[in-house]
């Protein structure tokens, strides 16, 4: 693993680490890694820095639906043209195209049930190409970007000599 | 009535490290951070916990042989093999033991006769001593020193030779001192070794967490497979602890010896931990990466803690420990660690607790998160700076 890729490893789980901070533990003088960030950025490597909420332990409402989506590829373009139909809507998380059963899994997030059917039924199996949908409703998130969610973890070790 | 308990085990000082930790479970304070625990603090890898798993759902509950699965033997023979390019037997060569404690203790009772001396370099880990006693041989101490980074010299190591030495231990990458003896380091005392005709018991157990060049067995120099006990395990490697499992390679007649005490006093290694054990060598490289990248992501961040209080403080290459020098607040270790309990709520161990050299030294563990790291060194550079004051 070179230095950009112990860093991407390192700021992946915790974006909010000081530069400073980075700089020691990895090792090398702050200046390399401002630029390392730069570059990074610049390329397309680093697209963001998120935030990971439980919304459920927020009075917020919020819906998560995973959405299998059956679609015609249309000749010279393949599946990226339906894909930039689909992801441009806000409510849309995420649009994967998939191997297998089905082509793209979309993910949706809305404020109740009804608003992410009637995005299903007005916006997404209206559209050309789509075939078909299934949407399946989210009900309990476990663990989410490699974060088991709900769970305070506690230094179990106990006392123990030698 | 008569005294219940021999004088022998009477006479053996119940830890330093004990005693400390009791000072800590007194003052029962929720805000104490404590650097004082030498285990991982990761999990062991799902994967490995899972084949423990799957060994138990399968019934796979029986003793195993008294050296163990031959599966593991197996397994562990590669890995020497593949990581210090030294050959073992896994059928007449090898044991697995309960730790790598039981191999150090069932080696020294294996190889001393009443009298004979086994030679320990000081700071380390806190068992020898107490098992050369229980075996009837006689300890004797060299006291590293600061200046050569705690590693063990050939002058010193010719100093502590007798006719009745029969064992060197090499605690390496040690604990508590991070220090770690680089090839160059072990071909100097090949020599003196070999000369006088002494065995060496090889405490390798934190060889998968060294920060420089990847760690060399002394087994894997010219002359000295023949006459080395190496001794290694899971706990630090895999984070496996609590599930007791090391193991021993040497020479065949010693191992047979090893294994005759093994049989009688323990049967054999726990089956669940065997079985996860060799999950944990064939799948688990990945994960020892992993964890060795995060100890010394945390190694550098305590470095440079120290550089910047300005305490003395040499780099350690190995284990997940760093030692750091307090001489120049004018305390005793033990007085140093009692008051930055007492007054800043932070555990570290007084370094004498690992031998007379460590005096003057404090050993920190970083096996914790940056988290509690970054607050316990804090703590420790207001306390710094408060004795600084004190002094003036």
């Amino acid at each position: 693993m070179n230095m950009k890729e112990e860093l991407l490893a390192i700021i992946e789980k915790n974006s909010r680490i000081d530069l400073k901070e980075l700089a020691v533990i990895l090792g090398v003088a702050e200046i390399d890694v401002v630029n390392a960030l730069q570059e990074l950025k610049d390329n397309g490597v680093i697209c963001g820095y998120h935030t990971l909420i439980n919304w459920e332990k927020t009075s917020i409402e919020k819906v998560t639906a995973l959405i299998e989506v059956r679609v015609t590829p249309q000749r010279g373009q393949g599946f990226d043209n339906i894909a930039e139909r689909i992801y441009n809507y806000p409510e849309v998380q995420s649009v994967y195209l998939i191997s297998g059963g089905y082509d793209l899994l979309v993910t949706l997030e809305g404020k109740s049930l009804r608003e992410v059917s009637s995005f299903v039924s007005d916006k997404l199996s209206t559209l050309d190409t789509v075939l078909s949908t299934a949407t399946h409703f989210i009900l309990k998130k476990y663990k989410d970007h490699g974060t088991v969610l709900n769970i305070k973890s506690e230094d179990e070790r106990e006392m123990f000599t030698p | 009535m008569r005294n219940p308990v021999a004088d022998k085990i009477v006479n053996i000082k119940p830890s330093g490290i004990r005693k400390f930790f009791d000072l800590v479970a007194e003052m029962n304070d929720k805000n104490v951070i404590s650097l004082g625990v030498g285990e991982p603090d990761f999990d062991t890898p799902w994967h490995v916990r899972e084949e423990g798993i799957y060994s138990l759902e399968k019934g796979k509950t029986f003793y195993t042989s008294n050296s163990g699965l031959l599966e593991l033997r197996k397994e562990i023979c590669n890995y020497l093999k593949r990581s210090q390019g030294v050959s073992y037997d896994p059928v007449d060569e090898t044991i697995i033991t309960v730790g790598g404690s039981e191999a150090i203790d069932i080696g020294i009772r294996a190889m001393c006769n009443p009298g004979d001396e086994v030679i320990i370099p000081q700071p380390s880990y806190v068992s020898y001593e107490p098992c050369a006693v229980l075996a009837g041989a006689t300890p004797v101490i060299i006291n590293l020193k600061a200046e050569n980074e705690f590693r063990l010299t050939a002058e010193e190591l010719k100093a502590a030779i007798t006719p009745k030495t029969k064992i060197l231990i090499l605690p390496f990458p040690n604990n508590p001192t991070g220090s770690i003896m680089e090839k160059s380091d072990l071909e100097a005392i090949r020599d003196v070794i070999v000369e006088n005709d002494i065995y060496v018991m090889s405490d390798e157990i934190y060889a998968e967490l060294t920060y420089k060049d990847k760690h060399v067995s002394i087994a894997s120099l010219p002359g000295m497979k023949e006459r080395t006990i190496l001794i290694n395990g899971f706990s630090k490697a895999y984070a496996m602890t609590g599930w007791r499992l090391g193991y021993a390679c040497g020479p065949e007649v010693i191992i047979k010896q090893m294994t005759k005490i093994h049989q009688y006093c323990i049967m054999c290694a726990p089956t669940t931990s065997q079985y996860a054990a060799i999950e944990a060598l064939k799948n688990g490289d990945d994960d020892v990466v992993a964890m060795r990248k995060s100890y010394d992501q945390r190694r550098r961040f305590l470095m440079n803690a120290f550089r910047e209080m300005k305490v003395e403080c040499f780099e350690p290459f190995g284990a997940f420990y760093i030692f750091p020098c307090i001489k120049e607040f004018g305390m005793t270790s033990e007085e140093f660690a009692a008051r930055f309990l007492e007054e800043e709520k932070v555990a570290a161990v007084p370094g004498t607790a690992f031998g007379d050299s460590g005096e003057g030294f404090l050993r920190i563990s970083y096996a914790y998160s940056m988290e509690q790291l970054r607050e316990a060194m804090k703590r420790f550079a207001q306390f710094v700076e408060k004795l600084r004051a004190e002094k003036q």
